[in-house]
């Protein structure tokens, strides 16, 4: 029986888990060789190129480091896998997080203290203050280290733009263009002019990022006390948009159920004319999903006049295993300085990461905001600038803007479990034509304010 | 030569007085075979404990636990079981599998039964077509769901839309509305499960002796009435526990909502095993396992209450 044989695995993850839990440093695993050994996250599902030149930067940090035998995991951070991950044991000792998990993990003591060692980095007092944040213990520690920030953005496919008789070069800058640009795609490619993420929190994530856009916010901090702002007028014309869109213009397509994997398999797929995620997401599309590159397009988010209005920021942290030893911990940190952060940091780096990225065609030069401080962030583009090889003018409407938007954090607290309960909010304003949008974020206020209640 | 006949042994209607048991001792117990047995059975005792009796017994420690698995638990007594009570979608996910249970039952019931018996009439060919209602249960699980998201496929492309579409009707919506979504779910799991309690039933039905067929058709019996009173009583047995594994199958429903809807939409397809599936693994941060461990010790206590009772009050029906 299907049911009972995935009851025995969460079981036995548990089990297993359970054997293997404990606060402290773990053992140093050690190889044939003497060598340390490490295990480091490499995306899940990446083309053979790809997963080519991810060996090729483990063989020139072997090189660099003879003491340490990396070896790459698959691994790609989702809600639902990642948390079973950590606790069954079976996560790489280096791995990435978003943003919204970084103080939480912290917190609950679930990933590695190594900030005495992340101080020695030589860069350590040049993070973005804002972004490094979101890796600091209360007492400013900084066990994590932010390697890629981004914005939200709105992307688009000029294929389709052209289809029906837009211009790919001036897409929609205000929310009400981005509906009739919906609007005319379906009509004349019959395909969905507009599609929103729902499952798995992202349609909360997606839901903030609009509402952020109208000025509204999800969360208010005073102190350390959250108050859920969930019920705002923001937010019901936010969802007004998506129902006139979903019911009247019959433009946003057949499928309410989409996931971050999914929607983005779909808009390659040349299903999709626009959707909102992260303004770096050219890299997936292109890796993972078999984009045509000469499809692609991306904007800034339209943002109303409102004065609080901004775009939703958000990142990746690099974490160390909380089960790792203490050398493990050492050559992580290493890893972490030479993988991530030495292609942001070291024009040497830089180049070799560009060129060998470039060499095995993977995309060089999607867009990102600077971890670190600016000038910096300037020098590392002018670095790679000879290896850039996405379709730079396709990004313009995108990059040329992307530093004049205010950049707004993510809800402080319980953040996934805020967007978990606007997931439902949005699939039921998208699968229900009488849906009664005042009482679904009552609701949903409720619920968000409670959760925030508890801690 | 003569012949010695022995008295031959009178049975009297007197039960003879048994003989006081022996009490066997380790040295009987070694020669009789006993840690041989016990050898051979170690392997079994072990795995058998650490796979299965283990689980079950950390889940029992754990639904009185606070724990992320990594950090040290905390004793937390009955909280897990008063905040699953409290939890307004506790109702919701045990009012959809009461739902789709009883969809299964109304569809996915009576479907293997009257395969099975349409299979067993056929003259020739009877393997191949049910090689051919079994396939569906050879395919992975997880290959078929992704082929049924193609079929439902809520725009007018979509495979079922487009069959719809032929005959004036649809497109409907399928998985995307929560009215339909469920009904959907039931579609593809009585399609991928049917096979085999179709085959089950064939097994069973081979076992029906022909000559009560014989003497039905003697006696002028029609099809309907040769099944209903000669293939329905034999198959008595194979029905109840058919119908009690049925039930606790759907009970634990998990592939089907996690993989089609991810319990949407609007919680529409949430069931329980989705729901302590979402306790567990959901918040990225380190689930609730206590809560998890919580329903599903509910979840358990209420299936075997349930099928004690059917046992007891269905021991009448049996025919053994």
């Amino acid at each position: 029986m299907r049911s009972s044989v995935i009851a025995t695995v969460v079981s036995c993850a548990l089990v297993l888990a359970a054997c293997g839990s404990g606060g402290g440093a773990g053992e140093d695993e050690v190889n044939g060789d003497g060598k340390v050994v490490l295990d480091v996250a490499m995306d899940a599902g990446l083309e053979q190129a790809a997963v080519d030149a991810f060996d090729t930067r483990v063989a020139q940090f072997e090189k660099a480091h003879p003491d340490v035998d990396v070896r790459p995991r698959e691994y790609t951070w989702t809600a639902a896998t990642f948390t079973s991950q950590l606790a069954g044991g079976t996560i790489p000792d280096v791995f990435t997080v978003p943003f919204t998990d970084g103080r939480g993990l912290i917190e609950r003591g679930q990933i590695a203290d190594v900030s005495t060692l992340v101080a020695k980095l030589p860069y350590a007092k040049s993070f973005n203050p804002n972004v490094a944040k979101a890796g600091q213990a209360t007492d400013g520690k900084q066990w994590a280290v932010p390697i890629a920030a981004y914005a939200q953005a709105l992307h688009y496919n000029r294929t389709l733009f052209t289809q029906a008789g837009l211009d790919p070069d001036d897409p929609p800058s205000t929310w009400d263009e981005v509906r009739s640009a919906a609007r005319q795609i379906t009509a004349r490619t019959g395909q969905a002019g507009y599609a929103q993420m729902t499952t798995d929190n992202t349609g909360g994530w997606v839901l903030a990022t609009v509402d952020y856009s109208y000025g509204g916010r999800l969360e208010t901090l005073k102190g350390d006390k959250a108050t859920a702002t969930i019920d705002t007028p923001e937010l019901a014309k936010v969802l007004a948009d998506v129902r006139s869109m979903r019911w009247d213009d019959n433009s946003m397509g057949a499928n309410f159920l989409y996931d971050w994997a999914g929607i983005n398999q779909d808009f390659a797929a040349g299903r999709i004319g626009m959707y909102v995620s992260g303004g770096g997401n050219y890299g997936n599309l292109v890796t993972q999903n078999a984009l045509k590159p000469q499809d692609y397009g991306v904007t800034v988010l339209p943002l109303a006049g409102d004065r609080d209005a901004g775009v939703l920021g958000g990142g990746t942290l690099a974490v160390v295993s909380p089960k790792t030893g203490e050398k493990t911990r050492a050559a992580a940190v290493q890893w972490i300085d030479f993988f991530y952060m030495g292609k942001l940091t070291d024009s040497d780096a830089a180049v070799l990461n560009a060129k060998t990225q470039a060499d095995s065609g993977q995309p060089v030069g999607t867009p990102d905001l600077p971890v670190l401080d600016r000038a910096t962030w300037d020098a590392q583009q002018k670095w790679i600038a000879q290896y850039v090889n996405v379709p730079v003018d396709q990004l313009k409407p995108y990059t040329s803007r992307m530093f004049d938007q205010p950049l707004l954090p993510e809800p402080p607290k319980s953040t996934q479990d805020v967007y978990k309960i606007l997931d439902n909010v949005v699939q039921t304003v998208l699968t229900d034509q009488n849906a009664d949008i005042p009482t679904l974020l009552a609701d949903a206020q409720s619920q968000a304010q409670a959760l925030l209640d508890r801690g | 030569m003569a012949v010695k006949i022995l008295p031959r042994p009178v049975r009297t209607a007197a039960v003879p007085a048994r003989a006081p048991r022996r009490r066997r001792g380790p040295g009987t117990w070694l020669r009789g075979g006993g840690l041989s047995t016990l050898v051979f059975l170690l392997p079994l005792l072990l795995v058998f404990g650490f796979f299965s009796w283990g689980p079950i017994i950390q889940s029992v420690v754990m639904s009185v636990q606070e724990t992320n698995l990594v950090t040290a638990a905390k004793f937390v007594g009955f909280d897990n079981f008063i905040a699953v009570f409290a939890d307004p979608l506790l109702w919701t996910a045990v009012r959809n599998t009461l739902w789709f249970a009883l969809l299964a039952l109304l569809l996915g019931y009576p479907i293997p039964l009257v395969a099975a018996v349409l299979i067993s009439e056929v003259r020739k060919r009877r393997g191949l077509f049910a090689a051919l209602a079994y396939l569906p249960v050879v395919i992975p699980p997880v290959v078929a769901v992704l082929l049924w998201k193609f079929f439902f496929d809520a725009g007018p492309h979509g495979v079922f839309n487009t069959i719809l579409g032929a005959v004036g009707l649809g497109p409907a919506q399928w998985l995307q509305d929560a009215d339909s979504a469920m009904p959907s779910l039931v579609l593809e799991a009585t399609w991928a499960a049917a096979g085999g309690t179709m085959i089950i039933y064939l097994a069973a039905l081979a076992a029906v002796p022909p000559e009560l067929y014989e003497a039905a058709e003697i006696d002028g019996a029609s099809v309907w009435r040769k099944v209903w009173h000669v293939t329905l009583p034999n198959l008595r047995n194979v029905l109840l526990v058919m119908f009690i594994l049925q039930i606790i199958g759907t009970a634990q429903v998990f592939l089907e909502p996690f993989l089609f809807t991810g319990g949407g939409p609007a919680h529409a397809t949430t069931t329980v095993l989705l729901l302590i599936y979402d306790y567990a693994f959901a918040d990225s941060l380190g689930g609730d396992y206590g809560k998890a461990t919580a329903l599903s010790l509910l979840l358990a206590a209420v299936l075997a209450v349930f099928s004690a009772v059917y046992f007891r009050v269905t021991r009448s029906w049996s025919t053994s």
